[in-house]
């Protein structure tokens, strides 16, 4: 049962016409070869860069772009920019994508069980998303990241924590339509557990929208970790990420505007990026839905 | 309808419960928790402390302590502020008109905009104007509302001179000229994204209503394409867009804190960050309750104004 199931699927999501669809999305492929980009320079760039992301160096204080060996010039304590850029990439894209792992754990998990289960059981998890919903999203990470220990894990965890419901509502809604179908009944009529059906049976058929929900979270996630560090509650310096690089920016607008437009912009770039991937998967994969 | 009504009430309410059930979580996990007033003042001991935690029954059943808290937040008894000992509400109070005004001006304005993109991207599908409009939502709902903020007042304000930076009023000049100056750019701002959204889905439920029959019974009947348009698809079109306001509610206060921030705009967002900032629990509560309750009823509210509306809900 499983063999045929995961068998078919294969067929589904590697066949020429799925890669096909995305191949022709040139949205979504100017957004992988971005994030590619981004993600090489980020990975390689700290190590090619002549300057230290952490190197303090007082005489060349608030160099504009194209100083010497500053790309992209240096911020109000002489530290090159471009390595602050590359090292904060690390941490703004592994937060983000760690986040969109966790949530979309939770929410996978939250929508299966809602989705398949039904009842009270599915009731009462579907009125709890509706309730973290209700929160605007930046109080809630906001007070839970004041009120833990802001470790870049925690920050993972917070934003985590307040973003899964949208996944939860894709798969349940999914899990729902899909619970009725023969493959589910045969498989109770052969005696498999509930366990089994849902994680084994149902949950490979819902990929495609989970996969569509989890790049778009990702999207999410950066773009959080960017407020609240820009708010001051993320990631806390000497680490940088591309929030907390923006964080003291807003008092030197005037006289160096680079330190507020390049890491605004590198955010902007990663998360335009994966939304675009997001939109390429949502029609190649053929998943219903409305943009968000 | 009165089954409707009645449903959706209930539903509210059910909401409400988690909702609060929520914020107690988070009260909880605040450092101190309901105490952490006291635990910043070095002249409490720990048998202070302690004596405390007895006097407000801190140390009964969390279920029994939730419920003393839900009630009290239901009597409109939220506590009062660490920084000048106002009730919590009224300290909400003073800075609703700001974020309303805010929040207000930046729906009219994406709700205008979004309107229009949305209409015309779906009567011209597939244009080079539909093409850019979906794009350009895109990368609208990509770019975090406080660097657009960042580098339009590095543009308006500083290169350019014709916008201020930040505030809601030049001290001294209490004009609703002046008062409107400062809106143009946050409103503008926050607007952004939800310019973005809105257009979107007002070009699918464009695109819905386009495709029923009445819209064909109408071209039969010879209409113009601007009459049918201005008749029967808008209004049918705008329907489900009331619902979506409600909706968006929790993304607009997001938008609204962060807009604040960088205009030092004195609404609700900025009294949260700063009461953050020093250590403020009872009106970070309060506003984060405050937020969510509002959603809620807003919600609420959209669902009736459109059953009222709709003579499909409205009739059966």
């Amino acid at each position: 049962m499983t063999a045929i199931v995961a068998n078919s699927r294969q067929e589904r999501w590697w066949n020429s016409r799925t890669a096909h669809r995305f191949m022709n999305h040139h949205l979504a492929l100017l957004g992988m070869v971005m994030i590619a980009v981004l993600t090489l320079a980020c990975v390689l760039g700290p190590y090619l860069l002549p300057y230290d992301s952490l190197y303090i160096d007082l005489r060349a204080r608030f160099a504009p772009p194209f100083t010497g060996h500053h790309y992209m010039g240096t911020d109000p304590l002489g530290r090159d920019l471009a390595a602050r850029l590359f090292m904060a990439g690390r941490v703004s894209l592994l937060v983000g994508f760690s986040a969109m792992l966790l949530s979309t754990l939770i929410g996978t998990l939250v929508g299966v069980i809602a989705g398949y289960r039904g009842g009270w059981i599915g009731t009462t998890l579907m009125r709890t998303v509706d309730g973290f919903l209700s929160f605007p999203s930046i109080f809630l990470v906001l007070a839970l990241a004041a009120a833990l220990k802001p470790s870049p894990m925690m920050i993972t965890v917070v934003i985590a924590a307040t973003s899964w419901m949208e996944v939860a509502r894709i798969v349940e809604a999914e899990v729902r339509s899909l619970r009725e179908r023969e493959f589910v009944q045969a498989g109770r009529m052969l005696g498999l557990s509930g366990t089994h059906i849902m994680f084994r049976e149902i949950l490979p058929n819902a990929i495609g929208p989970i996969i569509v929900a989890a790049t778009l979270t990702v999207a999410r996630a950066i773009l959080m970790e960017a407020y609240i560090s820009f708010l001051g509650y993320g990631i806390q310096p000497p680490l940088p990420s591309w929030g907390n690089m923006l964080n003291g920016a807003q008092q030197y607008l005037g006289t160096a505007p680079w330190l507020a437009i390049i890491p605004g912009a590198a955010i902007a770039i990663a998360v335009t990026s994966f939304n675009f991937i997001g939109d390429g998967l949502r029609d190649a994969l053929d998943v219903r839905g409305d943009h968000n | 309808m009165r089954g409707f009504l009645l449903n959706r009430l209930s539903q509210s309410l059910v909401l409400l419960l988690i909702v609060s059930v929520i914020g107690f979580v988070v009260l909880n996990l605040l450092p101190g928790g309901p105490l952490a007033q006291f635990g910043l003042d070095p002249s409490m001991t720990q048998d202070d402390l302690n004596r405390l935690k007895e006097q407000l029954g801190l140390n009964r059943p969390l279920w029994m302590q939730y419920l003393d808290w839900a009630w009290r937040l239901v009597q409109g008894d939220w506590g009062h502020s660490f920084r000048d000992g106002a009730p919590v509400l009224d300290v909400i109070g003073r800075h609703l008109v700001a974020t309303l005004l805010l929040m207000g001006s930046s729906t009219v304005i994406a709700i205008a905009i979004g309107t229009w993109i949305g209409i015309r991207g779906a009567t011209h599908r597939y244009s080079i104007f539909d093409y850019l409009a979906t794009v350009g939502a895109m990368v609208a709902l990509s770019i975090p509302t406080f660097w657009f903020g960042l580098v339009g007042i590095y543009v308006f304000s500083l290169r350019l001179g014709w916008l201020p930076a930040g505030n809601m009023y030049t001290i001294g000049d209490g004009s609703v000229l002046n008062y409107l100056h400062h809106l143009i750019m946050p409103s503008i701002v926050l607007a952004l994204v939800h310019v973005a959204i809105w257009s979107r889905y007002m070009r699918t439920a464009t695109l819905d209503v386009i495709s029923q029959e009445f819209v064909k019974t109408a071209r039969a009947k010879g209409l113009s394409e601007r009459r049918i348009l201005m008749k029967h698809v808008v209004g049918n079109a705008l329907l489900p867009m009331i619902t979506l306001a409600g909706m968006q509610l929790p993304s607009v206060l997001t938008g609204a804190l962060v807009t604040e921030t960088v205009f030092t705009w004195p609404g609700m967002g900025r009294l949260f960050l700063d009461s953050l900032g020093y250590s403020d629990y009872p009106v970070v509560m309060g506003l984060l309750m405050f937020s969510a309750i509002l959603v809620v009823l807003c919600n609420l509210l959209a669902d009736i104004v459109v059953a009222i509306i709709d003579p499909r809900i409205r009739l059966s």
